[in-house]
């Protein structure tokens, strides 16, 4: 066999072939390295006046995003940036873009950095880079709070040298010169594009060089709604996701999964009559099924369903839901305080398993040879991939490149690599290369899911202060295995937890804080292990924890005799989180009378060094069939560097809210989902969706805090609060309403 | 096996197939068009949303067949050159996309209603069903109406 074919992905961006000047590594001073601020933000005066305080939390001392940011601090500097000819910068970023925007802010700080326009700038994604070691994950909201300072060293770095270049071509101190508009100005009007003095610059020695990112008061896009920098692509049909890459000889090839979660092949009965049907190429058992390819994916899909095979069992054959419900209401660890010392509110609450159900199904290229490998993928871990995927298929981890893709959606589906792992094992058992896209049914049953939860919730309150709160969170396991270990292991010590931990309860310890003044709170995971295909669904724990936390906030304000937004108020730690709920709360004129049926619901949340609350009003005249009609939303993220992006993430978190609390969620029945498409997994669709949603984002006011999650544990909180209201219930299992409505797809 | 000629984005095509092949698989297979997307398969995801004469249909339950003389448009044929067409310029204007890959069916779903509704009501919105799974559909409802302003 000859050698892996080139990267089409290359082909697409242009870059190939062009003669790159100024190319190479920064590794910024060590000193220059902003230390993480591991404070516990701001608990002010004012915050004592109301709720009793409690101590920090361990997300209060340092949250999952600052455990990334410190295990990745060793490699954030290995940045490649790139000044072309052409006066174009090319930056290649170690994350995978899945739609929350992050090419376009990357794509703004380098700009803003070499006051380049931003049309010059290109943002690729890297390959998967294993020197970078624990800095190449994309996840737990963290690629601009990990990026920000690097990126901007990094371009800053190369515009001193280009601005050193223009001395020395100049003769004058570089002091004296600006730069403008992709090029250096001389005190006397001379100018010279970046383009002209990439290749000087790049000879120029490193030594006596000093660069620093301009202040934050001198941004002039950074901060501005700015529109996304792959938006034409997308329209016009340009942009290309994996399966629409043309890799020379990789045909498409789907599989053939079991009746029941890791069913495995006992045989295969009718190879032969399948082989011969129309556009049918090859066909392989591999460990998730039977694999064949075909001219056409029409073809293949035909074939994957004719074939006859016996299955062996799986590892969940006799779950259904009932019993995994069972099982976590078990696991739920017991509260501490009594209930009968004094006055409290309890409560319990149930969610569902959510497929993550990106619309780009798990899909991947791969071509796997005796001595070398070549995946394309969307991938959030690449490194972990490479490693895996190099040693299912037998070959030195330097034998297999890995290229990350810009893919359709994630929600913590593409942490994993189901499908580029599968593609590479099926492309080893063929010996061809592999075009792999799963179905959607398979998507939805086989692929990963948020796995369910069981909470129970217990406050108790005297003389207008909450004086205990506490909750325990039983879920299914959450599959963490995506480097998530390996990162929280070598950044043990310097963990805010205590104990012998599993790691999922010190990931569950640094996402989740109840951002009140409750007295003494104890927040507690147990995990109920079940062989099934799981992964953190955006926000990880906090959609369900935090939302079932909003739910109770409302009744124990109820209780207490209190508004909610008064309510909040007043147990809030700090000004900064009240001034997010105010805001909402004016904007979207809370406490105004609403018609029989209708109702407002307010839900608040924090992660990450950011916060947000939520408005909703509902249409629940007929509870079976609610709408949430309009949406008010505030946020306060330190600093936006895109608010019209950061805008984007909150209302997809609205939507994403609206979804889980009300209709989408997926039924275990007997060792598989029972929902195989959207017409039966009730992700919200335009009817479902509100026709006056605003959104507001709090001035810039310090570092940068993760926002991808955010919106999404505030908005179940108000819309559950908000049907409540509305129906006169109290909404215990999520989603609301979830009747079988269909009938499910053969197995 | 029957070969079938029609237009795709105002290019004659002539392609071998099995008549019941769905046209989705003829496009982005045999022709190369990748601008409608596989969601689900049957037609109710709607990310394939393409024209048929004009027409929004789904090519994943569009048999080839089916196509024979007609005209098919898909995104890649909505635009004039490098001229694009307004609702693809309300839908950058609006900033709609988030991870892109159910748009060029959402545009060709909404370029179909604006053609047979100038000013669409919020309820005719409401009926557009592709499934956005970054839950952009505010602003794709911004950009609908962004459209019909402009057309």
């Amino acid at each position: 066999m000859g050698s892996p074919t080139k990267s089409a992905a290359e082909h697409d961006e242009g870059a190939v072939g062009r003669r790159r000047f100024l190319t190479f590594l920064v590794a910024a001073p060590t000193l220059t390295l902003a230390t993480t601020n591991l404070a516990p933000d701001g608990l002010d005066a004012a915050a004592a006046e109301a709720g009793v305080p409690g101590l920090p939390q361990p997300a209060d001392i340092m949250d999952l995003g600052d455990v990334l940011i410190l295990a990745g601090t060793p490699t954030a500097n290995l940045l490649v940036l790139e000044v072309t000819e052409d006066g174009e910068a090319h930056f290649e970023l170690p994350r995978a873009e899945v739609g929350q925007g992050i090419t376009t802010a990357v794509a703004m700080l380098v700009a803003e950095e070499l006051d380049l326009p931003l049309s010059k700038v290109r943002v690729r994604l890297a390959d998967a880079r294993p020197e970078l070691l624990m800095n190449q994950l994309t996840g737990g909201s963290n690629t601009i709070r990990s990026v920000y300072g690097p990126v901007r060293r990094t371009a800053a770095a190369a515009r001193a040298r280009l601005v050193a270049a223009a001395g020395r071509r100049w003769d004058l101190s570089p002091d004296r010169l600006v730069t403008r508009d992709g090029a250096v100005v001389a005190p006397d009007g001379r100018t010279a594009s970046y383009g002209s003095l990439t290749g000087l610059a790049a000879t120029l020695p490193l030594q006596g060089l000093t660069a620093k990112p301009k202040p934050e008061s001198e941004h002039t896009l950074v901060g501005t709604p700015t529109s996304r920098i792959d938006a034409r692509a997308m329209v016009t049909g340009a942009m290309r996701y994996t399966l629409d890459l043309d890799v020379a000889g990789a045909k498409p090839t789907m599989v053939r999964r079991p009746p029941t979660i890791n069913g495995t092949v006992r045989s295969v009965n009718n190879e032969t009559a399948v082989r011969a049907m129309p556009g049918v190429i090859d066909l392989a058992v591999v460990p998730t099924g039977v694999a064949v390819m075909a001219e056409t994916f029409g073809q293949a899909l035909d074939a994957k369903d004719a074939l006859d095979v016996t299955w062996n069992d799986g590892t969940v054959d006799a779950l259904s839901d009932a019993d995994i419900r069972k099982r976590l209401r078990a696991a739920a660890l017991p509260f501490v305080v009594p209930p009968l010392l004094t006055r409290h509110v309890d409560a319990e609450f149930d969610f569902a398993f959510v497929s993550h159900a990106p619309l780009e199904t798990n899909s991947a290229i791969a071509d796997v040879r005796d001595d070398q490998a070549e995946i394309w993928a969307g991938l959030k871990s690449a490194i972990v991939a490479k490693q895996t995927i190099a040693a299912a298929i037998g070959l030195p981890e330097d034998r297999v490149t890995v290229h990350v893709r810009q893919s359709g959606g994630s929600f913590g589906r593409r942490l994993f690599f189901d499908g580029a792992l599968e593609a590479a094992q099926i492309s080893k058992a063929m010996a061809r290369p592999v075009k792999l896209m799963w179905s959607r049914i398979d998507d939805m049953r086989h692929g990963r899911a948020r796995p369910a939860t069981h909470h129970k919730i217990r406050a108790t309150y005297a003389l207008g202060q909450v004086l205990t709160y506490e909750h325990r969170v039983a879920a299914v396991e959450t599959d963490l295995r995506h480097g998530l270990g390996e990162i929280l292991t070598a950044t043990a010590a310097r963990l805010p937890v205590a104990g012998n931990l599993s790691f999922a309860q010190t990931v569950f310890l640094t996402t989740v804080k109840v951002p009140y003044d409750f007295g003494v709170v104890t927040e507690l995971l147990n995990e109920v292990p079940l062989k099934m295909h799981t992964a953190s669904w955006r926000s990880v724990y906090s959609a369900n924890t935090r939302g079932a936390e909003e739910i109770l906030v409302d009744e124990l304000a109820n209780r207490m005799g209190k508004d909610p937004v008064a309510f909040r108020r007043a147990f809030l730690k700090t000004d900064r989180q009240r001034r997010v709920l105010d805001k909402v709360a004016a904007a979207g004129n809370w406490g105004r009378t609403m018609p029989a049926g209708f109702a407002q619901g307010v839900g608040f949340h924090d992660e990450y060094k950011s916060c947000t609350a939520c408005l909703v009003e509902i249409d629940a005249r007929d509870p079976g069939k609610p709408r949430v009609v309009r949406a008010v939303i505030a946020a306060d993220v330190g600093r936006p560097i895109n608010p019209r992006g950061l805008e984007a993430q909150l209302l997809g978190g609205l939507t994403d809210a609206i979804s889980t609390t009300l209709r989408a969620g997926l039924h275990i029945d007997r060792g598989l989902p029972l929902e195989g498409s959207y017409s039966q997994f009730h992700y919200a669709r335009q009817k479902d969706s509100p026709t006056d949603v605003r959104i507001f984002i709090m001035p810039a006011d310090g570092e940068p805090g993760g926002a991808g999650e955010l919106g999404v544990p505030a908005a179940v909180g108000a819309i559950a609060n908000a049907y409540a209201r509305a129906t006169g219930t109290r909404p215990r299992s999520f989603p609301i309403n979830f009747d079988v409505d269909f009938t499910p797809f053969p197995r | 096996m029957p070969t079938y000629t029609f237009a795709v984005n105002g290019k004659t095509v002539t392609v071998d197939a099995p008549a019941d092949m769905p046209l989705l698989w003829v496009l982005r297979d045999k022709l190369g068009v990748t601008g409608p997307k596989y969601g689900c398969g049957i037609d109710v995801c709607k990310a394939c949303t393409s024209h048929l004469d004009g027409e929004a249909v789904n090519p994943c339950v569009v048999p080839v067949s089916e196509a024979a003389g007609r005209e098919v448009t898909t995104i890649e044929g909505l635009a004039e050159g490098d001229t694009l067409h307004p609702v693809q310029e309300a839908w950058l204007e609006e900033d709609v996309a988030q991870c892109g890959y159910c748009q060029p069916g959402q545009i060709m779903a909404a370029v179909a209603l604006l053609r047979k509704n100038a000013d669409p009501t919020d309820a005719e919105i409401d009926a557009i069903q592709n499934v956005c799974r970054c839950g952009t559909y505010f602003r794709i409802r911004e950009a609908i109406k962004r459209a019909a302003a402009k057309m």
